[in-house]
């Protein structure tokens, strides 16, 4: 047996111990981001010595060491994919889609035959396969990233959609009563009490869209893109079997994930703190 | 002040037409305080709603302050306080209470004006800065009074306000609700299905039986209008309340159909 993956062995046992200890403590001092951090240090460690222990093919697993090189050594690269991708692909879709499946789902709100049309149509979207949509939105719209944002804008139109119509939907009758009785005019009612109260269902489509838009705009870069961008970048990489680069991708794609749906989570903790789901 | 005459309404509903009120008829004098008493389905909501119009009803005449009662809506001539508080979570004790002033486009100063004079009148100062489901559900009732008062309209309509309170909650909001009665001068029709609670707090007792919801008795009552808890222990207190129970125990055995 070799040393690595004695090591393996027993920062595997160390740390899966250490984690426990520190779960089962009183202490209430100790950050809470301890155990999950740890975790992933020793998960990173693992995977290290295991590939080198195990001399496991760089194509099959890169070490964590080697993509953290590849990843320091093409910045340049990474973030003009990023920008390609995820701002100028995903984010402006995700924009576009949810404002406009926002105000769609005013607008079914406020007439009720809307409803009855725009709905299903909003279902027989989402169900178009996206692996289809793709190259026809690449004729319509062209190789850059404003194919990309159609794609995306599809994507995220009808669980938005669906979401804000719940939400607007379900405002307590009581309640909707009481602005009935102070005679409030239809925007009276639409600005003081039915958004406020569509509130968590409007975030939780904004929170479901996220992933969805990126997933929506790294995907259609397979079915052509320019010379850029982290879709192309993928399916060009693996073509010459640089499986770091690859992983550096998408370490990047799973970073800008994270922090893109903490921010809504985080704005939403500040926008419904009334809500039950909220509250301790 | 409050005129109702022959009113009738019928709900239509998926298992056939629901008689939920059934040859109304009913006036309430400018500073009554008028309770509707009666077993769940008697209509008692119903007819509430009806003023306030927010229910039509199918057949009869009703007024509100000598307007039929979408116009008295409009005019914003009654508050209205609903069974739950139905506050809005992401306001504040004051920010509720703002609530009608805003739609109703008060100015800045009179909001707060306002606010503060509701407030102290329901005694919640203190709270102004707590959100509802910080407080008591007597503390959020009170708010909800205090929002149904904020823009002086000279009637008051209230749902089983206290009816998810316990007793010894409810004793105390009905003591002080008689009170700002009394300083306030306004009209109040009341629903309630406790009968300790519609004597203590009437003048005019009006009894109600289900299927369909009708009137079967309306009591004026005899009691002083300052009164405290301890008129509960009183023969005549005790009298009404038996004559309540008789007319809730006639409209049950009562064959209608």
């Amino acid at each position: 047996m070799n040393i690595f993956l004695l090591l393996f062995f027993i920062i595997w046992l160390g740390g899966w111990w250490i984690n426990v200890r520190i779960s089962n403590s009183q202490n209430v001092q100790l950050p809470r981001f301890i155990v999950p951090s740890l975790f992933g240090i020793v998960v990173l460690l693992m995977w290290e010595l295991a590939v080198i222990g195990l001399q496991i093919n760089p194509i099959l697993l890169p070490a964590p060491s080697a993509i953290a090189l590849k990843f320091s050594r093409s910045l340049d690269i990474l973030w003009i994919d990023f920008v390609q991708t995820l701002v100028k692909g995903a984010l402006s879709g995700y924009i576009l889609g949810c404002s406009a499946a926002f105000l769609t789902a005013i607008a079914i709100d406020k007439f009720n035959f809307l409803k009855r049309g725009l709905l299903p149509l909003g279902n027989f979207i989402s169900a178009l396969p996206i692996v289809g949509m793709a190259p026809i939105f690449v004729m319509w719209f062209g190789f850059d990233w404003q194919s990309k944002c159609a794609i995306v804008v599809v994507m995220v139109y009808f669980p938005m959609l669906v979401n804000s119509v719940q939400g607007l939907e379900l405002v307590d009758p009581s309640r909707q009563d009481l602005m009935r009785t102070y005679s409030a005019s239809y925007t009276q009612t639409l600005i003081k009490l039915r958004l406020p109260s569509a509130m968590p269902f409007i975030f939780n489509g904004l929170k479901i869209c996220s992933t969805l838009a990126l997933i929506g705009a790294i995907v259609a870069e397979f079915f052509g893109s320019p010379i850029k961008g982290m879709g192309f970048r993928i399916s060009s990489e693996v073509g010459r079997f640089a499986l770091d680069m690859v992983w550096a991708e998408i370490f990047v794609a799973a970073v800008a994930g994270c922090l893109f749906y903490g921010l809504i989570a985080l704005t939403e903790k500040r926008i419904t703190f009334w809500h039950p789901s909220q509250q301790n | 002040m409050i005129s109702v005459s022959n009113v009738n309404l019928t709900f239509e509903t998926n298992d056939g037409p629901v008689n939920a009120l059934r040859d109304v008829s009913l006036e309430v004098n400018e500073g009554d305080f008028v309770s509707f008493i009666g077993p769940s389905g008697c209509g008692k909501t119903t007819l509430l709603r009806v003023i306030a119009a927010l229910e039509t009803p199918t057949e009869g005449k009703v007024t509100v302050n000598n307007m039929i009662p979408d116009d008295a809506r409009k005019a914003r001539e009654y508050g209205y306080v609903f069974q739950a508080a139905g506050l809005y979570p992401w306001r504040t004790v004051s920010g509720n209470i703002k609530l009608p002033l805003e739609i109703m486009g008060y100015s800045a100063s009179e909001k707060e004006d306002r606010t503060r004079k509701v407030i102290d009148l329901v005694e919640l100062n203190g709270f102004e800065k707590k959100f509802p489901w910080q407080l008591s559900g007597g503390m959020q009732q009170r708010a909800s009074i205090a929002r149904a008062l904020a823009f002086d309209a000279n009637i008051l309509l209230m749902d089983e306000p206290f009816g998810a309170l316990d007793e010894i909650v409810r004793d105390r909001l009905n003591g002080e609700l008689l009170n700002l009665w009394g300083r306030t001068g306004k009209t109040i029709c009341f629903v309630t299905h406790s009968i300790p609670e519609a004597v203590f707090l009437s003048t005019k007792i009006v009894v109600m039986s289900p299927r369909p919801g009708r009137i079967t008795d309306i009591i004026e009552s005899p009691l002083p209008n300052n009164r405290d808890l301890d008129i509960r222990d009183s023969q005549e207190f005790i009298k009404i309340a038996q004559r309540v129970r008789e007319g809730l125990k006639a409209g049950q055995t009562e064959d209608v159909f």
